[in-house]
């Protein structure tokens, strides 16, 4: 080894052991503790159990006394809960955040102004924003009941947080309103390495604008975009404090990550908890493989 | 001339939108934290009689002591902060000045461990704190959020080393200088623009957290702030401190935005400029 070499690892050094204690080993024993019955209250004295958390008698996957179907388990419920939030709140992430940062790509005035205010909900912690728009969509005395009954838009007053029919959709908008700057940041950042050239012979040519996007900007800001939403959807995959603190955060909004601290925090089953929160990894590392690889190969098309 | 003036106008009503509903929330809930009583129940946005109760009240609360969570707030952010730029300059210089072999797995490794779902490590984490006897404590908040800051720092920094140029280095080299001395005099003034924004975002990310904090402090005097507006609460379910509720989310969240505006313009000059003036 190389003098140079042995630098780099003794400079390493501090982060691999910081790193070492606070992640790899806390995930190594979680992974253990999903195969016993460890309880909250004492977890030295988990037994070992094998899969029975995964395929037994009440296991999350094959629950033979679940008689309405996985679908319908409260597990299944949570997947399908985080699946909807992730994907419909990080499409429309895309699109407004896009919206917003093409906005903010012309040249007006105030615009200094606009992009400060944009930041605005992404300096908010999410627990502020959830009990903001908690209280801004108040079935009693919210805001938004109001004014909706004042445009005649609804006929009585919607409990937008409580009734299942609307409290997940309730968490993707507020979800939708405080990442869209971040969306919009990212996508600005790429909108303005663009040539300007391009652009200038398009407008000498009358190409339609709407035929310059398609065909010009978003080809060319795809790779930054896409690496900005394989974040987020990697972030909204764990969604738990927004849900948590905005809804009842029973079956109807419950997501993954919520069901894990339910059932080990709350219920101290440490090792079913352990058991949903490793099937959460291993569903968050595929969809990881998979969209890296997706966005690999869309690119390399591009350039064949 | 036609066509371009309607252009103009659709770009500024957008504008208008755009910031409308970006702030408006926050200065309904500044009005809102200066209505008291039956005021609350009065949806418009200028307060009739307002009134500064609600920010006293927080204060003063012996049950649910804001003003100990801020300070928990600020010292468990403060030490997540220090901690990450130091561990995390040390490995950037690594990562972004040497060529070892497997330099870029273990990148990605470093990277795939700020992605990773913070639930994964819950039950681990909660054995480890009750180990070291941090249980219930503010301080032990530090070690589970080495998670998310210490990656990310890593990474950005790496970004940041990376551009400044060899010459440098070089130079100090020939004069006899060990990798110790180039990184403390040679990179870190260079560096402090990244490590500011760096620094800067680690600190939002550590005060905003919730999940740890919610499930490794259950004693009253330990929270942070995140928890501690969460569980505000009145006498009955039905009766909400809404009020006092956005009296605190005002009062943690003002200094945050002042932070991100000023911020805004410290990342664009830092990755613009760079080292390049070195």
């Amino acid at each position: 080894m190389s003098i140079r070499t042995r630098t780099a690892w003794l400079f390493l050094a501090p982060m691999l052991v910081t790193l070492g204690v606070v992640a790899a080993w806390p995930l190594a024993r979680t992974i253990w503790f999903s195969f016993t019955d460890a309880n909250i209250n004492d977890p030295s004295l988990a037994q070992w159990i094998g899969f029975e958390h995964y395929f037994g008698e009440f296991g999350l996957f094959a629950n033979a006394t679940n008689t309405d179907g996985f679908w319908n388990s409260d597990w299944g419920i949570a997947i399908v809960n985080t699946l909807k939030f992730a994907c419909v709140s990080v499409t429309l992430e895309t699109m407004s955040g896009m919206g917003v940062a093409l906005l903010l790509n012309q040249e007006f005035k105030g615009r200094a102004l606009v992009r400060a205010a944009v930041l605005v909900p992404w300096a908010i912690p999410t627990i502020v924003s959830a009990k903001m728009w908690g209280w801004m969509l108040h079935d009693q005395f919210g805001l938004v009941n109001d004014w909706l009954l004042q445009l005649h838009l609804i006929n009585e007053r919607i409990a937008w947080t409580a009734d299942p029919h609307y409290a997940l959709w309730t968490t993707v908008a507020v979800d939708v309103w405080k990442t869209t700057p971040f969306m919009a940041l990212l996508i600005l950042a790429a909108l303005q390495t663009l040539p300007k050239e391009c652009y200038e012979a398009a407008r000498v040519d009358g190409v339609h604008p709407l035929r310059v996007f398609w065909r010009i900007t978003l080809p060319l800001i795809r790779t930054p975009l896409m690496v900005a939403v394989i974040f987020r959807l990697l972030d909204a995959l764990r969604v738990f404090d927004l849900i948590y603190v905005l809804t009842a955060n029973d079956s109807s909004t419950i997501s993954m990550s919520g069901f894990v601290r339910r059932e080990m925090v709350e219920n101290g089953n440490m090792g079913y908890g352990s058991a949903a929160a490793t099937s959460l990894f291993v569903i968050i590392g595929l969809a990881t493989v998979l969209l890296i690889r997706l966005g690999r190969v869309r690119m390399s098309e591009e350039t064949a | 001339m036609k066509r371009f003036d309607g252009w103009r106008l659709a770009l500024y009503l957008a504008a208008a939108a755009v910031t409308a509903i970006s702030v408006f929330p926050f200065l309904y809930a500044i009005s809102t934290s200066l209505k008291t009583g039956t005021a609350l129940f009065d949806p418009s946005l200028i307060p009739a009689t307002p009134s500064l109760d609600n920010y006293l009240q927080l204060f003063r609360s012996s049950e649910n002591p804001f003003g100990r969570h801020i300070l928990n707030s600020i010292m468990v952010s403060f030490a997540v902060v220090t901690l990450s730029l130091l561990i995390g300059v040390t490995a950037a210089y690594a990562f972004g000045r040497i060529a070892f072999k497997g330099r870029g797995l273990l990148l990605s490794a470093v990277l795939a461990v700020s992605m990773f779902p913070q639930v994964a490590v819950l039950s681990g984490m909660f054995e480890m704190i009750r180990f070291l006897g941090l249980y219930n404590r503010a301080l032990g908040l530090i070690l589970p959020y080495m998670i998310f800051t210490l990656p990310f720092t890593v990474w950005v920094l790496t970004t940041f080393m990376r551009q400044l140029p060899k010459e440098l280095e070089e130079a100090a080299i020939m004069d006899g200088c060990g990798p110790a001395r180039i990184l403390r005099s040679v990179f870190l003034p260079l560096l402090w623009p990244a490590m500011v924004s760096t620094g800067l975002l680690a600190f939002i990310a550590a005060w905003n957290e919730f999940m740890f904090a919610l499930t490794f402090v259950i004693d009253n005097d330990q929270r942070t702030v995140p928890v501690s507006i969460s569980l505000i609460t009145g006498a009955s379910r039905y009766d909400i401190p809404w009020g006092k509720i956005m009296a605190a989310s005002v009062v943690v969240t003002i200094p945050l935005i002042v932070l991100v505006l000023v911020f805004q313009r410290k990342i664009v000059s830092g990755l613009t400029a760079g080292a390049v003036k070195g």
